[in-house]
Formats: C-alpha cells, sequence, structure tokens
C-alpha cells in the first residue's frame, strides 16, 4: 500500500549539498511528520519522494518497488501543497476532478468520486465555485479533495496549514487527523508548527541541515531527546538548556531540564533567582527567572493561579528524575 | 472596491484627460466629415459644391474597396495568427532556463525598437529581393527558382514583415504572463498524471488567455491602419494585391488628389474599426473581466 523507504539519498543543488546521505523508512498508513527549523531541507525530501525533484543519490522504493526513476504522476502519491496549487480557472468540481480525468476515467465515476470526496470534505456546496470565491479553509479542503480522489498510496503535505489563522489551523488539524484515521493511508507532513507535530503524527521526523536527529513517536522524543538539538526543538516552552558548573556537578557537559518539572518555592531551593517577564495564559503561567545556576534565565511553568511579583526573589528546584543529561558532543547520557 | 462615490471621484479624475483627447479627436473628424460630403478635387480648382452621399457611393462602389476590405481582414487574420501562435512559442522557450538569458531575451525584444520603414526597406531588399536578397540566394544555391515575394505573394510578403515587427509586443506580453504564472500550480499538475501537452492546454494556456486577449485587442487596432510597410514595398500592388483600407485612401486623396473621395473612405475606415472594436470587445471581452 503505502510503504516508503529513503536508502541513502542524497540531493546537492550545484555545489551545495543539502541533504546527505539519509536513511528513512515509513511504514503503511503511519502518519509521519518532518519538522526542523526553516532551510534545514524538509520541503526538499518530500519534492524527493514525490519525484519534482531528481535525487543525486541513493534510491527511494514505494512499495517494494524501486521508484528512483518514475515519474510523479507515476508513483501513485497525491501532493498537497503549502499555496493549495488549485487550477484557478477551474471550478471545485474541475479541479477535484482533474486527475481523474488525465487518467482517462468516465465521466459517471469522475462525478462519483468527485461526490464522495466533496462529502468527506463539507464541499457538496461549493462545487460550482472558482477556487478565488473560496476561503482559505475552503481552498485548503478542496486540495486535499483533489489528492484523496486518486486514492493515492501516500499523501504529502507541505506545511498545508500555515497560511490559515491559529482558529482554522486548529480545526482542519483535527480534520487531517481524522481523515487519516478515517483512510488509514500513508501520509506524510512537513511543517515547522510542533504542535501540529507532536499533536497529529504517528513518528516525528527531526531534520537539521538535512540530517535526520531522530526519529520517534511524539512522547518518545519529549521524554528521551537523543540530543540537545532534539531537546531544544521538541517541546513548548524550550526546555532550559545549562551549561558549565551546575552541568559538571552531575556530571554531563549541558543539562536540560523542562520548564514544568522545575518546582518554584518562595523559600527554598536548589537554585536562587530573581523573577523576570511572567506570561500569563490563563491556564499555565510562565515565569523566566534569572537565576546564578545560568546566564539565560530559566523558564518554569506552573499552574495559571500562580502569581509572582516582578523581581521577587525565588527558588528553583528540578525534579531529578526528569533531568537529561548531555555530553560534550551534545549527545544524550544515559 | 469600487463604491459609489469612489466611481464619481474617478470619473472627475479622469475627466481633463478625456476632454483634452475628445478635442483632439473631434476637430480632425469634423473636418474629415465635412471633406467627404463635398465635391473636393485639389486638380480642379473652384468652388467645392456640396454633393451629399456621392463621395460614399462611388468609394464603396470602386472594385479596389472589396479588394482592400478583403486584404485589411487578411492582413490583419494573418498577422494575429502568426504573432499570437509564434508569442506563445518564444514565451515558453524564453521562460526555460538557458544560457545567455539575459541577451537572448533583449534580442528577441529588439525588432520592436526598429522603424516600420526601416524594418519593411530591409525586408524587402536583403531579404526578400529575388536578385539579391538572401532568401533568393539560398535558393538558387539550392538549385531552386527565387520567388520574387513582392510580384508573386506580395500580401503574404507584408503579413511576413509586418509579423516580424509585431512578434517581439507580443512574445513581450506573453513572457511577463507566463512568469506570472504559479510553478507548484504546474507541479500539482504534474503529480495529477496530467503530461506536457495537458498542462500546456489545461494549465499554461488558461492562464495566458487573458494577456493573447490584450495582444489581439492592441495590435488589431494598430494593424488596421498599417500602411508604411505597403508604401515603401509594394506600393499596393501589383494591381490592388496588396491595397489595404488606408493604403486605398492614401491612393484616392493624394494621388488621385480627391480630397472628398479620400475623406470618405476615411470616415468608413473610423466606422469598420468601431465595429471591429466592438464586436473584438464583446468577443473576448469577457476575458478581461474575470
Ligand atoms: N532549487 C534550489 N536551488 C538551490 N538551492 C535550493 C533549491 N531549493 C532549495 N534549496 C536550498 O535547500 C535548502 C533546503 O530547502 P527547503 O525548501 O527544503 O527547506 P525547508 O526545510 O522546507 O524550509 P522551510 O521551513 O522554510 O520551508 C535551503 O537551504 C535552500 O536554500
Ligand atoms: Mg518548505
Amino acid at each position: 500500500m503505502g510503504r516508503i523507504i529513503l536508502d541513502k539519498v542524497t540531493k546537492s543543488f550545484g555545489e551545495v549539498e543539502v541533504i546527505p546521505p539519509l536513511d528513512l523508512e515509513i511504514d503503511d498508513g503511519e502518519f509521519v511528520v518532518f519538522v526542523g527549523p526553516s532551510g534545514c531541507g524538509k520541503s526538499t525530501l518530500l519534492r524527493l519522494i514525490a519525484g519534482l525533484e531528481d535525487v543525486s543519490g541513493g534510491h527511494i522504493s514505494i512499495d517494494g518497488k524501486d521508484a528512483t526513476e518514475i515519474p510523479p504522476a507515476k508513483r501513485g502519491l497525491a501532493m498537497v501543497f503549502q499555496s493549495y496549487a488549485l487550477y484557478p480557472h477551474m471550478s471545485v468540481r474541475k479541479n477535484i476532478a482533474f486527475p481523474l480525468r488525465m487518467a482517462g476515467l468516465d465521466k459517471a465515476e469522475q462525478e462519483k468520486r468527485v461526490m464522495q470526496a466533496a462529502e468527506v470534505l463539507n464541499l457538496t456546496d461549493y462545487l460550482d465555485r472558482r477556487p478565488g470565491q473560496l476561503s482559505g479553509g475552503q481552498r485548503q479542503r478542496v486540495a486535499i479533495g483533489r489528492a484523496i480522489v486518486r486514492e493515492p498510496a501516500a499523501f504529502l503535505f507541505d506545511e498545508p496549514l500555515s497560511n490559515l489563522d491559529a482558529a482554522l489551523r486548529v480545526g482542519m488539524r483535527l480534520e487531517i487527523s481524522e481523515l487519516h484515521k478515517r483512510l488509514a493511508t500513508t501520509m506524510i507532513y512537513v511543517t515547522h508548527d510542533q504542535v501540529e507535530a507532536m499533536t497529529m503524527a504517528d513518528k516525528i521526523v527531526v531534520l537539521q541541515a538535512g540530517v535526520i536527529e531522530q526519529v520517534g513517536s511524539p512522547l518518545e522524543l519529549y521524554q528521551r531527546p537523543r540530543n540537545t538539538f532534539v531537546a531544544g526543538f521538541i517541546g513548548s516552552p524550550k526546555m532550559n538548556l545549562i551549561g558549565g558548573a551546575e552541568a559538571e556537578k552531575m556530571g554531563a557537559a549541558t543539562i536540560g531540564i523542562r520548564p514544568e518539572h522545575i518546582e518554584i518555592s518562595d523559600t527554598e531551593g536548589t537554585w536562587k533567582g530573581r523573577v523576570g517577564v511572567s506570561e500569563h495564559l490563563g491556564s499555565d503561567t510562565f515565569f523566566h527567572v534569572q537565576t546564578e545556576a545560568s546566564p539565560e534565565p530559566i523558564t518554569v511553568r506552573t499552574t495559571g493561579e500562580k502569581a509572582l511579583e516582578y523581581g521577587q526573589d525565588v527558588f528553583l528546584t528540578p525534579r531529578p528524575e526528569h533531568l537529561h543529561r548531555f555530553d560534550a558532543a551534545g549527545l544524550r547520557i544515559e | 472596491m469600487a463604491t459609489k462615490a469612489s466611481r464619481a471621484a474617478a470619473r472627475l479624475m479622469i475627466s481633463p484627460a478625456v476632454l483634452l483627447l475628445l478635442g483632439w479627436m473631434i476637430v480632425p473628424l469634423a473636418l474629415t466629415l465635412y471633406f467627404s460630403f463635398l465635391r473636393y478635387n485639389l486638380i480642379t480648382p473652384g468652388a467645392h459644391p456640396f454633393v451629399g452621399w456621392e463621395n460614399y457611393y462611388w468609394f464603396v462602389t470602386d472594385p479596389s474597396f472589396k479588394v482592400a476590405m478583403v486584404n485589411t481582414l487578411q492582413l490583419v487574420g494573418g498577422v494575429l495568427l502568426i504573432t499570437v501562435v509564434g508569442g506563445v512559442i518564444f514565451a515558453l522557450l524564453l521562460d526555460l532556463p538557458m544560457f545567455g538569458q539575459g541577451i537572448i531575451r533583449i534580442m528577441v525584444i529588439a525588432p520592436f525598437f526598429v522603424m516600420p520603414t526601416v524594418s519593411a526597406l530591409v525586408w524587402k531588399n536583403m531579404l526578400m529581393n529575388p536578385v539579391n536578397g538572401i532568401f533568393g540566394q539560398i535558393a538558387k544555391a539550392f538549385g531552386f527558382q527565387p520567388i520574387d515575394f513582392m510580384g508573386q505573394i506580395p500580401l503574404l510578403s507584408i503579413i511576413l514583415i509586418v509579423s516580424w515587427q509585431w512578434l517581439p509586443f507580443a512574445t513581450l506580453i506573453l513572457f511577463t504572463a507566463m512568469q506570472s504564472l504559479d510553478r507548484e500550480q504546474l507541479e500539482a499538475a504534474e503529480m495529477d498524471g496530467a503530461r506536457w501537452p495537458s498542462r500546456f492546454i489545461y494549465i499554461v494556456l488558461p492562464h495566458l488567455s487573458r494577456a493573447i486577449t490584450v495582444v489581439i485587442l492592441i495590435q488589431t487596432i494598430f494593424l488596421l491602419s498599417v500602411f508604411a510597410e505597403i508604401l515603401v514595398t509594394t506600393n499596393g500592388g501589383p494591381g490592388t494585391a496588396s491595397t489595404n483600407l488606408t493604403y486605398l485612401i492614401y491612393v484616392s486623396s493624394l494621388l488621385q488628389f480627391d480630397v472628398g473621395m479620400g475623406s470618405a473612405g476615411g470616415v468608413i475606415a473610423i466606422i469598420l474599426a468601431n465595429i471591429v472594436a466592438i464586436f473584438l470587445m464583446r468577443m473576448i471581452g469577457k476575458n478581461l473581466d474575470a
């Protein structure tokens, strides 16, 4: 169905190697999210899988067949672009039917499949409109509709929600997850929003400069980051990474502690500090506390009721069972 | 975008320009209309009596009028066909990544900067002349009888010359449109299984349709009045084989010195041009307000 294996895939644009040799296995039916900072090669990797870019080396196999030389249309994958890439002069109906028309399906079958897709995506009322007459969320759904009618082996999404406002993003996030549960088709999803990554993925692939830093389930990545990059990248607000004397005391080059794993007290604790900016989100409050332990302020997460004055002296205590230790190369010490 | 107030303001703002243009056009138009009803020949001095529709009658019933009409349509249609098809092809080619792109683009635009008379003369003497012209030499080198372009296929020759002048314009407009085509749309179509011809028909052409409309509208207006190219190459001949309406008017008023007749022809040309313009606007103007 949709098992995709990348074997030592590389990609260079001219002299610049964007993706050094990379191995990755994606199982059938999995929801895989690529995350990483801007410019790390997420889109490039996705386009390599889609066949829109040629690999510079290595092999891509889809369902056991070597697909490296197969043109994009023949790979049986469907892609949803960041800009949606709808055909502006065609109605929604024609947009969704386009891949079927190209495949030479007869009119009745086309119509049937378009109606099915439209029902799944709540688009039945908009079938005769042009993309220009739709809202962002509706356009997004048309783009997904165009992808699902082909019944592809896998879906590829390139930051599909980044053009939507926050509320709509939450809604579409749920819809895509729902769609994945229903279709049980492999999905590869590129994002740099880590809430999307954490909530939607079966498996997260963290990339930096074309290199896979870690692959794992969202909770694995959260609980046992393999190195300081993943530790700092996954989780919001970010994990506090502390170097220097404090880390040496615990036999590491760097120690990491998440904001939610620090106790804050007025009277006693490991690190003495002074409260800086506090951010009240209602459900949570984040305090940025300046301590002697590190030059950077340490972020602490508490319940929303907690209130502290700016400049007040406090004590912080990291919970030892949640401390992460990393060596000089940034790798995790067990 | 257009509220009532903003539309009223817009009208007010452009009214000086419109009035100026109107005055600029009204005076010569009124004079032409006036002359067209007089018997006014420069060779026969004296009174210029009012003769009603006589000039129109003689102009329209002249056998060369019908020929000129057909020639005008063929000229406009032929040049439009060549420039639009050629322009689309050039736009596609220029859009490809290639070596020396900047220079090639400038070279493609260059013919537009050459004056019509100059380019027509160059074509006539350097390229199409059966004895000295390059085409003639090539034909001879391969053992063929050289074609006498201006003698045997005068109208086609003029169509070729005028097309050469207008191709850059079409290319430029279509190329700009081509560059505004979203690459992701083409990639999406590729993923959807559309091969090159389908991508061209379903994605590229619809995207270019608006630009093609602009090219057709603007060129038609200019092509209806092609004159210099005919004057310096065939003089409308042989016979009336390459005479278009504009050239026929020139013949009546400046070669036969019949101001009245020439004016009548001018008025007919204006009416025809307006009919064509309305017709075109109706037919393809729809494309513009989508
Ligand atoms: N066609 C190209 N030619 C040259 N370099 C390119 C090309 N496409 C991408 N790159 C480079 O490859 C690197 C990875 O780009 P890519 O688009 O994959 O990043 P990304 O992870 O998707 O980033 P973002 O989150 O900003 O979308 C970037 O440094 C970019 O400059
Ligand atoms: Mg990207």
